[in-house]
């Protein structure tokens, strides 16, 4: 039963991910993220990580969606008409394709990485007063540093969109 | 998995949903007697059934309290001519109902409506999901039928609607995160150090046994609930439609079952929104502050159980009327207006009240 729910959610992820990228419309690739967004909460339920999932959802697909969208409609992207893509673009997806597969290759056939079913770490994450608990406590300052991450994205952006005055 | 569990699941949720579906198209009935009611009018007191309506007193009686009239209003909706116009994106224009409509349905899962007393002396809720998250949950899919609107205003590729799409987009975030704050006092006080973390619904409303959470949590209530009628779009909120300036806003183009759709997730939402004010601060199904029903002394077996879903759609009924009362005594905000109060009062009063019951748990903990 998991396994068929599993497979059922990798494709669809996979191809509303394929979706994103080679539609020419902005809000259909907008939607197909949201496609994504919410199969991959489901992948995270399938794994028990149900705070995980919802909180994938309510954040992703319920708020920055929300904005993309928003922003899309007001500043009527039109239809991106079939231009020729550059030589540098093709460059840079491919190499970035190249790294990609690398990557899972060198992850697929190191032995050190690979996790034996047996020896699992216990997910602390499936208990809700567990998970708040180890990320303020364990993780934070990987939690702290994140958001200062964030912080600081939102005062670029508000100093990029702040119009200068040059007198 | 059982196959037999699998379709008992099913034969639940249809339930549910029918339920809920039904209560929908009576809130219709409701909303229209009361605003009648309010505009000292009458109402719809006309249609009348075959049967029913010729058996002597009481026929004439249902007739004129309008029992009937959600019969053919259903039926209007789906025979009614179907129009599409010929500049809209097909593709959306018919999903954008649908995905309204969903979230709201989705959102029933995790919504306790009722409680029972096993043999064993168990206290078990009376819901499809018993999720930990289920809060959570709740906010998360709701937090998806704006999309629906959205979609509706974009796809139907008119001005009207296209404003009416976006100012809804606007005004849902902006509510969301004061509402997402104003419960976490909430949230703090069912999982402070002492208790089983929890975000369940049902454990939720069995901790209000004595106080209520909106007698000590005043200002948490009148914020969830304000913030309540802007996502729920009802009026003082109803930015995304406000006829006056913007025709019908974002289902402008939208006829017959489609905005029949729109129609039934608008009332499934103030259902479903009710319920969840009515979990989290009127005490569920407690009859009373302090008193539970299993003090009234028909607590354990299925009349309790019985009682228990009376009193929870008793409150639920009561707050929908709450929600009708308001929307045909206040006029609508300006949008800068509701813009405003979103940002600059609710969210900072959220946050203040948060702060404050940061302290006021914290010193309930330590001294108690």
């Amino acid at each position: 039963m998991t396994d068929i729910f599993f497979y059922i959610f990798s494709i669809l992820a996979l191809a509303c991910a394929f979706g994103v990228v080679f539609s020419r419309n902005t809000v259909n690739g907008a939607m197909c993220l949201i496609g994504t967004f919410m199969s991959m909460a489901a992948l995270f339920v399938l794994l028990e990580a149900y705070f995980l999932a919802v909180v994938q959802v309510l954040v992703y697909a319920g708020a920055v969606m929300v904005l993309f969208l928003f922003i899309i409609m007001l500043l009527d992207v039109k239809e991106s008409a079939a231009r020729k893509t550059s030589i540098y673009t093709w460059a840079a997806s491919l190499i970035g394709f190249g790294i990609m597969v690398i990557g899972v290759v060198a992850i697929n056939s190191a032995e050190s990485i690979k996790t034996k079913t047996a020896n699992l770490p216990v997910a602390e994450g499936v208990n809700l007063k567990n998970f708040g608990y180890e990320l303020f406590t364990t993780y934070l300052l990987p939690m702290q540093v994140t958001g200062f991450l964030l912080l600081i994205s939102m005062v670029g952006v508000i100093a990029l969109s702040k119009k200068t005055n040059t007198q | 998995m059982d196959i037999n569990f699998i379709i008992l699941k099913f034969v639940y949720a249809a339930i549910v949903v029918s339920v809920i579906m039904g209560l929908c198209s009576y809130a219709v009935l409701a909303e229209r007697k009361i605003s009648s009611w309010i505009q000292g009018r009458v109402g719809p007191n006309r249609t009348s059934l075959p049967l029913i309506g010729s058996i002597p007193v009481l026929g004439p009686f249902l007739t004129r309290l309008g029992v009937f009239q959600p019969i053919p209003d259903g039926l209007k909706f789906l025979f009614k001519e179907d129009v599409v116009p010929g500049h809209v994106n097909k593709f959306y224009f018919i999903m954008a109902p649908v995905i309204s409509l969903v979230p709201a349905l989705t959102t029933v899962v995790v919504v306790p409506f009722g409680r029972i007393v096993t043999d064993a002396g168990e206290v078990v809720p009376l819901v499809l999901a018993n999720v930990n998250v289920g809060l959570l949950f709740l906010f998360a899919i709701s937090s998806l039928s704006v999309y629906g609107i959205v979609l509706a205003g974009w796809s139907s590729n008119s001005k009207y609607p296209f404003l009416g799409g976006i100012r809804a987009s606007a005004q849902m975030i902006s509510y969301e995160l004061a509402m997402g704050v104003s419960i976490l006092p909430i949230l703090m006080w069912v999982n402070n150090p002492g208790l089983e973390g929890t975000m369940n619904l049902f454990d939720i409303a069995q901790a209000q046994n004595g106080f209520w959470f909106a007698m000590w949590m005043p200002l948490s209530a009148i914020i969830f609930l304000v913030c309540l009628f802007a996502e729920t779009n009802r009026l003082p909120f109803d930015m995304a439609e406000s006829e006056t300036e913007l025709v019908s806003g974002f289902h402008t183009e939208y006829s017959s079952f489609k905005f029949g759709l729109f129609f039934v997730g608008e009332y499934a939402h103030m259902v479903i929104g009710s319920c969840v004010f009515t979990l989290l601060f009127l005490g569920g199904w407690n009859p009373l502050p302090f008193v539970t029903i299993d003090m009234l002394g028909w607590g354990a077996g299925y009349i309790g159980a019985a009682l228990s879903v009376a009193i929870f759609l008793g409150k639920m009924c009561g707050l929908m009327f709450f929600f009708m009362w308001v929307r045909w005594t206040l006029p609508r905000f300006r949008y800068d207006q509701v813009m405003k109060l979103g940002w600059k009062i609710l969210l900072p009063l959220s946050i203040a009240n948060l702060i404050a019951y940061v302290f006021i748990i914290y010193y309930l903990d330590t001294s108690l």
